[in-house]
């Protein structure tokens, strides 16, 4: 297999949006850049403070808007920085979890990982074995599926319409 | 509303610069919405750069500034400082991290560069709706809780006690002290411990500002930075401590006639009575008693001629119970040591099966003059041992149990070697990997120590036996190859001293929890930055001092003490704290009252306004982290820098390409 760090630019590269809670994951981000780990380029971290303030629909904008995949990363469960934001994300996720199941989003598009500060290595993992089943999976483009569920929504609309015209008055 | 934002990309020398093309990410961010002006610089954390942001706002009328360059957990605090200085909000600064997330991680410069250009975008998109914000100022209780009474714990105590601020120190064993008050000799000027040390624990005794709790475990902490409120639980020692003098007549006078229960100071190498001092200088100098072998407390049937011994005094009260005290403190410093590394776990040095077989711990107890033999270092029979290994890097260096270097052993293991030599005239082989003595005197030291006749010998051990089958003569063969000689060695000896390593303390996960800090994979507690902030944690107003944070020396855990210790008092002295002000409000026209979020709070911020039917959040105990913000299911709640507007906007500013 090759190195997803390492891997030539070329095809189908994913992108993944990930949202990294300040306290743990994110700061294990930042260990593996000091500890100069290499892993794909191809993930884009947003911080938030923990992954509590992970609102579900910051998942379903950042797949509405193009994202092949979504990572968030917290703190072990019971190690959150406040206390239990963790479990609360948890919680949010496997509900999200069933919901994108239905909308025909693949679950290796979709993980949870819980990263603690020292786990630089780990951020490298996650990445690159994200990246690489995302990568088999395709491209989800939901921007593309939106534009053909629109396109597919007027030509039904337009085809009741003349439907409509048809019917003669009694 | 159109903006005027400024964007600088750093080169941090070639760190960025040599994996992402910051003139093409300059370029590219300058035509940007809203962007006035975009460069890049060599470091922009320098004076030339942050003034560059300062004459650019001022020059250019930006509104916001977006620093792409290092992490915000380094930097943040510049950029907003340059950005408030420029005559801007501090919170119109924008970090980007194209150093740790981006040009450190990866290795193709086109990918690289794209991904910066991104997150730069991102980031002009999210400033753009930054407000205004201030921070929030909280006073500081000027008092201090130090856990851990071992050298660290004594040395930050009286520090900060002397500067007149009042300590409390929690030590969980019947007496402080720690580890080094265990030892014998210290390297490597070879003065005593005891002497050096048993000053420093009566100093805390008597100090008026240092109130010393031990046989004592905090149970509970709560509160933030300035004003923590922490629980200690102490543990019933039967004797009232007030009242106790020391006088060892109660153990004199115990219905045990012999000593029998093993001794938990000397490591086991001796008994005491169920009634007892830890060593002669324990402090405070107050009788324990067992309760778990004591007759009276397991089964209220004993003739009790400790009391009877203790006369008018009346020190001794078997019905004591646990005291539960309630303490308010306004900054930490932890100092709960370590533990030696457990030579069980390596089987074929047969640690605990074979009695000729120590551990350097156990030595430091048979050398010393107040141990278990009075300071003759003699074998389990009584006879003095001819021929003594010294084993390195036990539980160190080693793939199967820890990887790091203890960083003590070698210099303990010469000055035993040095010790041992002196007392018993024994030959001594000292079986090393690599000989580490970085130290100010410690090199000296092992030359000293080498033209003393001890025989150093380069080789990992591999294996210790008895030279008899079953052991009968109780002498040992210590098996290694000698790499300098390239031979395998067989030394027989009549004791084996394994030099083991230092581990975090087996429960150190749980101390962790309790005080919201960080621990590293190994265990040790985790400094907010190795080089700039080697005492801070991620937890303001907790700091660390000595083995818990990492092996070290007796040097170097006192200066970590001070250095905590000095760190706690720069927050004190301050008097108050700037607090982040990215806390949760409600909008109270977009409430509906539905109390969804209240239970959510872990810090019971939030409460019902009954009369209006909506929810209040209490600023001074919102710490920030956004759970009733993402679960409110009108989007009333929101979070200061983290509002959902400016999160849709970096998803969406990730993910747009130009």
């Amino acid at each position: 297999m090759p190195d997803p760090a390492t891997a030539t630019v070329g095809g189908f590269e994913p992108r993944i949006v990930a949202f990294f809670c300040n306290w743990c994951t994110y700061t294990a981000a930042d260990l593996a850049g000091v500890s100069r780990m290499k892993y794909a380029p191809n993930i884009r971290v947003i911080r938030l403070m923990c992954s509590g303030r992970l609102d579900p629909q910051f998942v379903m904008a950042a797949f509405a808007g193009g994202a092949d995949g979504v990572l968030i990363g917290g703190c072990h469960p019971g190690d959150c920085h406040y206390v239990e934001g963790n479990y609360k994300a948890l919680r949010r996720v496997r509900l999200l979890e069933r919901m994108l199941g239905d909308l025909g989003i693949e679950k290796d598009r979709f993980r949870l990982e819980w990263i603690s500060a020292s786990e630089g290595d780990r951020v490298k993992a996650v990445v690159n074995e994200m990246v690489e089943k995302v990568r088999a999976l395709g491209p989800l483009d939901m921007p593309g599926k939106h534009l053909e569920w629109d396109k597919e929504m007027e030509e039904l609309e337009a085809h009741v319409n003349n439907a409509q015209q048809e019917v003669p008055a009694r | 509303m159109s903006r005027r934002i400024g964007v600088y990309i750093c080169h941090c020398g070639t760190n960025i610069a040599g994996m992402v093309d910051v003139r093409a990410v300059a370029e590219y961010a300058a035509g940007l919405p809203g962007v006035a002006l975009a460069r890049d610089y060599k470091y922009m954390c320098s004076d030339p750069g942050q003034e560059l942001i300062k004459q650019d706002i001022k020059e250019h009328q930006l509104d916001r500034v977006v620093v792409a360059a290092c992490s915000p957990l380094l930097h943040e605090h510049t950029f907003r400082n340059a950005t408030a200085q420029g005559g801007l909000n501090a919170y119109f600064a924008q970090m980007v991290n194209i150093r740790e997330h981006n040009a450190w991680v990866h290795v193709e410069k086109k990918s690289a560069t794209e991904k910066a250009k991104d997150l730069i975008r991102a980031a002009v998109y999210r400033v753009a709706l930054h407000k205004p914000l201030e921070k929030k100022e909280v006073p500081i209780n000027p008092d201090v809780l130090i856990v851990g009474g071992g050298i660290a714990g004594i040395h930050a105590a009286l520090t900060l006690g002397n500067a007149g601020k009042k300590v409390y120190l929690v030590e969980r064993e019947p007496t402080i002290g720690g580890h080094m008050a265990k030892f014998d000799k210290t390297f490597p000027t070879l003065d005593c411990a005891a002497c050096i040390l048993t000053p420093k624990m009566t100093a805390v005794k008597t100090h008026r500002n240092i109130t010393m709790w031990t046989y004592s475990e905090v149970e509970k902490v709560d509160g933030f930075v300035g004003n923590y409120k922490v629980t200690v639980r102490r543990k019933p020692r039967y004797v009232i401590e007030d009242l106790c003098v020391g006088c060892s007549e109660c153990i004199e006078a115990c219905v045990y006639k012999e000593a029998k229960f093993p001794d938990e100071f000397n490591l086991e190498l001796s008994k005491r009575k169920p009634v007892y001092l830890p060593f002669p200088q324990a402090t405070p100098l107050v009788a324990v008693i067992d309760p778990e072998n004591c007759i009276e407390l397991k089964r209220g049937k004993c003739k009790k001629t400790c009391v009877e011994a203790c006369g008018d005094r009346k020190a001794i009260d078997f019905k004591q119970e646990a005291e539960v005290k309630e303490i308010n403190v306004g900054t930490i410093v932890l100092a709960t040591g370590f533990k030696v590394f457990d030579a069980k776990r390596i089987p074929y040095y047969h640690y605990g099966k074979h009695p000729g077989v120590y551990t350097a711990l156990e030595i430091e107890r048979l050398v010393n003059a107040s141990g278990p033999t009075g300071g003759d270092l003699v074998l389990r029979n009584g006879q003095k041992p001819k021929s003594v290994a010294i084993v390195h890097c036990v539980g160190s260096r080693d793939e199967n149990t820890n990887k790091y270097c203890s960083r003590v052993c070698c210099m303990y293991s010469l000055k035993l070697a040095h010790l041992i030599k002196e007392r018993t005239e024994a030959d001594v082989y000292s079986f090393y990997i690599d000989m580490r003595t970085p130290g100010k005197g410690f090199e000296e030291f092992y030359n000293k120590v080498s033209s003393e006749g001890i025989n150093l010998i380069r080789g990992k051990v591999a294996d210790i036996y008895p030279e008899t089958p079953g052991g009968t003569n109780g002498r040992l063969v210590v098996q290694a190859e000698d790499t300098l000689l390239n031979i395998m060695r067989k030394v027989p000896v009549d004791m084996v001293v394994l030099a083991v390593g230092l581990e975090a303390h087996p429960d150190a996960n749980d101390v962790r929890r309790m005080f919201n800090i960080s621990c590293s994979t190994e265990g040790w507690f985790l400094e907010r930055h190795p080089k700039l902030a080697p005492v801070n944690t991620f937890t303001d107003g907790i700091f660390l001092a000595g083995c818990c944070q990492g092996p070290k020396d007796i040097p170097d855990t006192v200066a970590q003490a001070g250095a905590a210790a000095a760190e706690a008092l720069a927050l004190i002295d301050a008097g108050s704290i700037e607090l982040e002000p990215n806390t949760a409000f409600v909008v109270e026209e977009e409430c509906s009252g539905c109390k969804t979020c209240i239970p959510l709070c872990p810090y019971t911020a939030i409460s019902r306004n009954e009369e209006k039917k909506i929810a209040v959040i209490n600023e001074a105990l919102c710490k920030g982290c956004g759970t009733c913000v993402a679960a409110c299911p009108s989007g009333a709640i929101k979070q200061n820098l983290f509002e959902d507007e400016e999160i849709f906007e970096e998803i969406k500013g990730v993910l747009i390409h130009a």
